[in-house]
């Protein structure tokens, strides 16, 4: 016991190895693991036949393009923006800048129920934004746009807060050294400030499109619920299980899990890649 | 390329980082800007290289300001303490970077950027290292390499912000060297900014020494290190001893001597400053009169500490404590040791008025200091 531990671990000024991954371990098996194995044990109990049944359904397929679709369009929607806004707090002081900065988390802290409900009223047709833009002749709330607007809404905070440590640690000096030798400001940009920052862009980037997959509340207020049009896969679910469908509900949430698992895993090798590129 | 600084101002706020400010740095010249922390020397640099702005006055370089010229009219290398190497490229690609910004037209090809490359890491002695990243390199390495990236824009000027500062001790002196080698191999203008009087006076043609964004005095090492003008250039560029003495109609009476103080030191209180290497000592009671200033009375040996050729002596005078170095044979002679008596004179003593010493340099507070050496020889 005593020898055969010591090598995986090292002695340290802090001991408790075993018990720490002892609890890490329970934790993460009785919070995560178990309730997933649950959920794909039951999804095979249904049978191929009706595992097929639903991956071949329109109405399925429609939902999960909306949701994985959509998620997707307002992550890198929020990656651009949330690098701007993570820009100008970091670099500049105004007036302001401390509030601005606190109601950036406001996403995080507020209902979703709320924010769906307050930008259904500001973009529905009577709606302040929505009148406005119903002259234009777009269309937002119970629409897909309206499902983009909400996404956008709750995805914000994730690029922002991963965005904004790391360029509150970039080396300024970088910069003028570029610019000394010769380098025009889009080339200081391109080539000495972005690449550094592109992995907590994508850290942001994962969190918002993960949160946007899952997003329910904010979503099924604005988005009209037209089934094949704006419906998305976790509402789905819920219908599903309000007609008793029991297998449909728990097939269609292990093909979400996989389709997740699949892209978090793709967007984390991404990221693992572009580190070994820049050398970290 | 010739500098010249005219009637420099900078504020930061209410604080006035650099007052009127009037240098000339000559063609080929190395010149050492000295002084404390929050002395301006890094603004002064900063704005010669136009990362930072000044509030009035204008840096000219060849008799033209240097805000009216383009990249490639004033090619400035600046070399940065902390290297602000990218780390996120490899060292070719850090080196080469100068290179592959130039505007279509001027940029050289993919072998001939290669070549350059190589060459300049040849210069610095990091051949071999194309592929590594900077955090796999020590510092001495990563300050080598940025240097080198800044030589690929063949600079006229090369500006360095305390570029050793972050080194241990023997690898800054190593640095030192090529440093020094390269200025003049390339015929570069090189200003160099640094908190060490011993690299300044080492390493440079000619010092400014800063003070609270001031420069107090240009010369060159020699000129500096033995004609201070102010005490706190004295203080600042050694280890001073002060002795107190009384001035008198334009002399100081210090011990057996009466000795001309330059002029501009007003009658009263003055203060004398002396090496340590400038104390001679002798044995007690020893009155025959020599060149240097004899002080009455004895001086108590509170530690003598002998590394190789010199022995560093700390003596108690008048009690202040007293350091003085000497050579190993003298130490020898007089046979001192803990405890012994001895007499003091002063070789070369640098007088001023005591009011300006104690402003510019806190001696006064310093007359109870604690010994600067352990005592771990008490015999």
């Amino acid at each position: 016991m005593f020898g055969g531990a010591t090598a995986i671990r090292q002695r340290s000024i802090i001991p408790g190895f075993e018990l720490s991954l002892g609890v890490t371990l329970s934790y993460l098996g009785l919070i995560v693991i178990i309730p997933l194995c649950v959920l794909l044990l039951n999804a095979s109990d249904a049978g191929w036949a009706k595992i097929w049944a639903e991956l071949s359904s329109p109405r399925t397929l429609a939902a999960f393009r909306v949701s994985f679709g959509i998620a997707f369009l307002a992550a890198a929607f929020n990656a651009g923006f949330g690098f701007i806004v993570a820009w100008v707090l970091v670099r500049y002081q105004f007036l302001g800048r401390r509030f601005i900065d606190a109601m950036i988390d406001l996403p995080f802290a507020l209902p979703t129920a709320v924010a769906g409900i307050s930008l259904t009223q500001l973009y529905a047709e009577k709606g302040w934004l929505g009148s406005a833009l119903a002259a234009t002749g777009i269309k937002v709330a119970f629409t897909p746009l309206g499902i983009l607007v909400a996404l956008v809404f709750v995805g914000l905070p994730f690029v922002v807060r991963t965005v904004q440590p790391v360029l509150q640690d970039f080396d300024r000096e970088t910069e003028e050294a570029g610019a000394l030798l010769g380098a025009s400001r889009t080339n200081i940009l391109r080539r000495i400030v972005f690449p550094p920052l592109i992995p907590a862009v994508t850290t942001g980037f994962t969190l918002a499109f993960a949160r946007g997959i899952g997003e329910y509340g904010s979503v099924i207020f604005i988005a009209g619920n037209m089934p094949g049009y704006s419906e998305i896969v976790p509402l789905l679910i819920i219908i599903k299980l309000e007609q008793f469908d029991y297998a449909g509900a728990t097939v269609i949430a292990a093909l979400m899990l996989v389709a997740s698992f699949i892209l978090l895993f793709t967007i984390n090798l991404l990221q693992a890649w572009t580190r070994r590129q820049q050398g970290g | 390329m010739r500098i010249e600084v005219k009637d420099l101002t900078k504020r930061f706020d209410h604080t006035i980082v650099l007052d009127r400010i009037n240098l000339e740095i000559r063609q080929k010249e190395f010149l050492g800007l000295l002084g404390p922390s929050g002395s301006g020397k890094t603004t002064l640099l900063r704005i010669i290289a136009r990362l930072e702005f000044a509030d009035s006055g204008v840096v000219e370089v060849d008799g033209r300001d240097v805000g009216t010229l383009g990249f490639e009219e004033r090619k400035f290398g600046f070399v940065f303490q902390q290297y602000a190497l990218f780390n996120h490229m490899t060292i070719f690609e850090n080196v080469a970077f100068g290179l592959k910004v130039r505007p279509r037209g001027a940029r050289p090809d993919k072998r001939a950027i290669a070549a350059r490359v190589q060459e300049l890491l040849e210069l610095v002695q990091l051949g071999g290292f194309e592929d590594r990243f900077p955090a796999q390199l020590s510092g001495g390495q990563r300050q080598r390499v940025a240097l080198a990236r800044t030589l690929t824009i063949d600079p006229q000027v090369l500006l360095l912000d305390e570029p050793f500062g972050a080194l241990d001790a023997k690898v800054r002196v190593e640095l030192r060297r090529s440093l020094r080698n390269i200025h003049d191999a390339t015929g570069l203008t090189t200003i160099f900014v640094t908190h060490d009087q011993e690299e300044a006076l080492d390493l440079a043609d000619r010092v400014a020494i800063m003070n609270r964004g001031v420069i107090e005095q240009i010369g060159t090492p020699i000129e500096v290190y033995e004609s201070p003008k102010t005490p706190f250039i004295f203080d600042f560029l050694g280890h001073t001893n002060s002795f107190d003495c009384l001035i008198h109609y334009g002399k100081a009476r210090l011990g057996d001597k009466e000795l001309a103080v330059e002029p501009g030191i007003p009658d009263g209180r003055g203060v004398a400053f002396v090496r340590p290497h400038d104390i001679v000592l002798s044995p007690p009671n020893d009155l025959e009169p020599t060149q240097d200033a004899k002080l009455p009375g004895a001086a108590i040996t509170r530690f003598v500490s002998a590394r190789g050729q010199w022995a560093a002596v700390e003596l108690l005078y008048e009690k202040r404590l007293i350091e003085a170095e000497i050579s190993r044979e003298r130490l020898n002679e007089l046979g001192l040791s803990i405890g012994d008596k001895c007499t003091i004179s002063l070789r070369l003593p640098r007088i001023y008025a005591k009011r300006e010493a104690e402003k510019q340099t806190g001696i006064g507070d310093r007359a109870a200091a604690r010994p600067r050496f352990r005592r771990r020889q008490r015999a």
